[in-house]
């Protein structure tokens, strides 16, 4: 295979492991709130991905280095072309991460509410905007002929771009509820479990219109029903085993259906990398975005040793903590305030 | 002011800022990792407490670090399109593997080091502040090979067809002997910082627990002071020769900058090194210009080895450049080769100057702490706590030095190399995004990172404040694992 298409699918991966990874810390973001009614169980819940989420997050950092290394004409006009929407998301995450890690750190109510509410809103804006951007991509942008996007923040927000921005918000709903049913233990696994047997329909409705729709409107391949096939059949499973309890399983499903949604999506894109929606000779494809074979050769080998490597540590990370927690393994908050001095 | 000024702003003071947590993070991590292994060495308790001490203030630390180095990764793309289209062949490869080989690293054995106290066995635990440590340590050489590169280009061709520049030789740009000098550099820099951070947060806290009458707590300070002080002074001397090898070699691969740093307009022999200047640096009249307090021959010194070395002045270079590189851009206007001279002439003293207090603070601690003494001198507390912020100051003062010096230029060129591999900044930004654009998302992280960088110096300070933490008695051992708290728990 040409090395192009072969970082074409790496970074397809990269996404792959980026959203269905940090799409559970986003819907245990969103969902913190609803499963935890007080300070303890909400800390439950944003324990669940303590020790994972900044870990999580550099897949996207990655998929961004990457895509920079391989495809620097893709990544030119893609971060200069989605512009507003990534700022939005960048601010999103860095409040996020400071928010995740500040809200223990001061033992009073009224610092913790406040970053509880950026977790929520930083959780909130990220989901949508990035199943927005992936339509965008799905779709096409107007370019010129030197590949500068030439459309402006509207262009982005076509009714295929916002009902794909619903589709990542209620795939990570799912995913971080299912996500929360399987790492706690109590009052939340119970609010948990209740909520993926809500969302669980609503995500396999949406999803499928959208993924329809992408196929019929954007899709030149007959091949990209299969992901769209594999895609509805694990989000109906994942429905099915939110119904039986069995979490694991449910999770599994739900990974399943996220990465077939990738799929589909870069299928549907390729062999074009960001389609020109105006006029198809201004397309950016594998060919003309991409670095120089000598490049991603040069790549492949430092990907192929490292991501392997990567797996293996991360994978033992969850495997360490992988034990249910609930209310009772929260110690104390410790406690410092800013009163005193 | 046009997109091209502001997204210059924007780059300025998203990564300065960045720039001023990185050095702590890689710099304690490792003390942290090093007084985590005395601990599991001697068994000595306070060796524990200074680990979790230090341990949390880098977690608050690291916190606003890594989240605004989220904004590094991506705004090549967003405000340098033209710049990313141009370079992106060389130079995302050590990004990617700096994601890849560092930040992995970095951000998943941070969690386990976190959540992982108590229920990993010791030494596991101990190797992951290492496995932390060591992936903060690496992130620092991959950046500066691609800062490198846009110092000093090697390993690259310029292809006319593809108008870009494409790498020829990965080993070339990984060994570039520009990041074989700033990468130690930047190191000892991050040990000067830490060392500075540890060696005088333990100098205050000595001093106060010392006038408190508790004498155990004074002694655990004194051995962080003392910590402190051996790893500033070992950064203080790494700092002199990797910055002395770095000057000789930007006098060879960018002599301007040379030049520049001591706003030196015509070649002398010798050429000396003032310690003020008055008058306008960047004035075409010299003669305005009055340094004050010269040391004969130094700038010679620094940028030969030689006392009595000719230093090309910037007039000079301005016609030499003018002639290699071109006279006019395409749309006729004079290009001038002369950096910010103001700039560079002060941020360069800065960043010598403001060391100084890291090596007072030093060798006041090793003076009145030597012998199990301890000191609890009033004018000793303000002192480590003056020289607190210097370092991380002087270490952005260089960085403003080093990328100020470098323009006109994004990607200078590398005089021995091929000509066409450069880039002037004036052609590297965004072309598709508007000023307004960039103004939106100036504003809106010059906000975030003061909202956040003032909730990062009160957790910082009270922190600090609070001390190390007192150890609860170990725990039962007939307590079962299921009951144990966690530990560090959000």
């Amino acid at each position: 295979m040409e090395l192009v298409n072969v970082w074409f699918i790496v970074i397809a991966v990269l996404w792959t492991g980026y959203l269905v990874l940090e799409g559970f810390d986003f819907g245990v973001g969103m969902l913190m709130p609803i499963v935890g009614k007080n300070n303890t169980e909400r800390r439950v819940a944003l324990n669940t991905i303590g020790p994972v989420w900044d870990g999580n997050e550099v897949w996207l950092l990655t998929a961004g280095g990457a895509t920079f290394a391989a495809f620097p004409e893709w990544y030119a006009t893609m971060f200069s072309g989605f512009y507003l929407p990534l700022l939005m998301i960048l601010v999103a995450l860095i409040v996020r991460a400071v928010a995740i890690e500040y809200r223990a750190k001061i033992n009073d109510p009224k610092w913790r509410a406040n970053w509880d509410r950026a977790i929520i809103v930083t959780a909130w804006v990220p989901s949508i905007l990035w199943g927005v951007a992936f339509a965008n991509l799905v779709r096409g942008v107007p370019l010129d002929a030197d590949h500068e996007f030439i459309g402006n923040f509207f262009t982005l927000l076509s009714p295929f771009a916002l009902l794909g921005g619903a589709v990542t918000l209620l795939l990570f709903l799912t995913h971080g509820a299912i996500f929360l049913s399987l790492k706690t233990d109590g009052i939340v696994r119970e609010r948990a479990e209740t909520l993926a047997k809500r969302f669980a329909p609503i995500t396999l409705a949406v999803t499928a219109v959208w993924a329809i729709w992408a196929q019929l409107a954007y899709s030149d391949v007959a091949w990209t029903w299969i992901p769209l096939g594999v895609a509805a059949a694990a989000l109906c499973l994942a429905w099915w085993f939110s119904i039986q309890e069995s979490n694991g399983l449910a999770f599994a499903a739900n990974a399943v259906a996220i990465a077939a949604a990738v799929v589909l999506i870069f299928g549907t894109m390729f062999p074009d990398v960001m389609p020109a929606s105006n006029d198809v000779a201004n397309s950016l494809t594998v060919q003309n975005a991409s670095s120089t074979d000598y490049t991603l050769t040069v790549m492949t080998w430092v990907a192929g040793f490292l991501v392997p490597v990567i797996l293996m540590y991360q994978g033992w990370t969850y495997w360490v903590f992988r034990k249910r927690i609930s209310v009772h393994d929260i110690p104390e908050h410790n406690e410092l305030t800013f009163a005193k001095d | 002011m046009e997109a091209l000024d502001l997204a210059r702003w924007q780059f300025g003071i998203t990564t300065v800022y960045h720039f001023m947590l990185v050095p702590l993070t890689i710099g304690l991590s490792t003390l942290v990792a090093i007084m985590q292994t005395a601990w599991v060495v001697t068994g000595k308790e306070k060796w524990l407490r200074l680990t979790k001490f230090f341990g949390k203030l880098l977690l608050i630390n690291f916190a606003l670090g890594v989240a605004t180095g989220i904004v590094q990764e991506f705004q090549f793309g967003m405000n340098w399109s033209e710049y990313s289209r141009f370079v992106g062949d060389v130079f995302g490869a050590p990004l990617a593997m700096e994601a890849l080989a560092a930040f992995f690293l970095e951000s998943t054995f941070l969690g386990l080091w976190i959540f992982g106290w108590d229920r990993l066995p010791k030494k596991v635990h101990l190797a992951t502040v290492w496995a932390f440590s060591i992936g903060s340590i690496l992130s620092a050489y991959f950046i500066l090979a691609a800062n490198s590169w846009m110092q000093h280009p090697v390993g690259a061709e310029f292809n006319p067809e593809t108008g870009r520049a494409e790498m020829t030789d990965i080993f070339a740009v990984l060994t570039n002997s520009t990041t074989l000098v700033a990468f130690p550099h930047v190191i000892a820099t991050a040990f000067l910082v830490a060392g500075t951070f540890v060696g005088g947060i333990g100098v205050w806290w000595m001093v106060k627990s010392s006038r408190a009458k508790n004498e155990s707590d004074a002694t655990m300070y004194r051995t962080a002071a003392r910590f402190g002080a051996v790893v500033m002074l070992i950064a203080g001397v790494g700092l002199l020769i990797t910055g002395d090898l770095q000057a000789k070699l930007m006098f060879k691969q960018q002599p301007i900058k040379m030049a520049a740093a001591e706003g030196l307009m015509n070649t002398e022999q010798p050429a000396a090194f003032s310690l003020f200047a008055i008058g306008n640096l960047a004035g075409d009249d010299p003669a305005s210009v009055t340094h004050i307090l010269e040391v004969p021959g130094l700038t010679s010194y620094l940028a030969t080895g030689d006392w009595n070395a000719p230093v090309t002045g910037i007039n000079q270079l301005q016609d030499t450049y003018a002639e290699r590189y071109g006279a006019t851009t395409p749309d006729g206007k004079v290009i001038e080769y002369r950096p910010n001279l103001l700039v560079t002439y002060w941020s360069f003293r800065m960043m010598i100057g403001l060391a100084v207090f890291s090596a007072a603070l030093a060798l006041s601690i090793l003076w009145f702490t030597r012998k199990k003494q301890i000191y609890d001198k009033t004018w000793f507390k303000n002192l480590a706590l003056i020289s607190l912020p210097m370092p991380f100051l002087a270490s952005a003062f260089g960085w403003i030095f080093t990328e100020m010096g470098r323009q006109p230029f994004v990607v200078a060129p590398n005089p021995t190399g091929n000509d066409q591999v450069m880039l002037m900044t004036m052609f590297g930004y965004s072309t598709s995004v508007s000023a307004g654009e960039v103004i939106t998302s100036m504003v809106t992280f010059t906000v975030v990172y003061t909202i956040l960088g003032v909730f990062w110096f009160k957790l910082q300070k009270r922190y600090a404040s609070e001390g190390a933490p007192v150890m609860a008695p170990p725990p039962d051992a007939s307590d079962d694992e299921a009951a144990k708290p966690m530990s560090f728990a959000y």
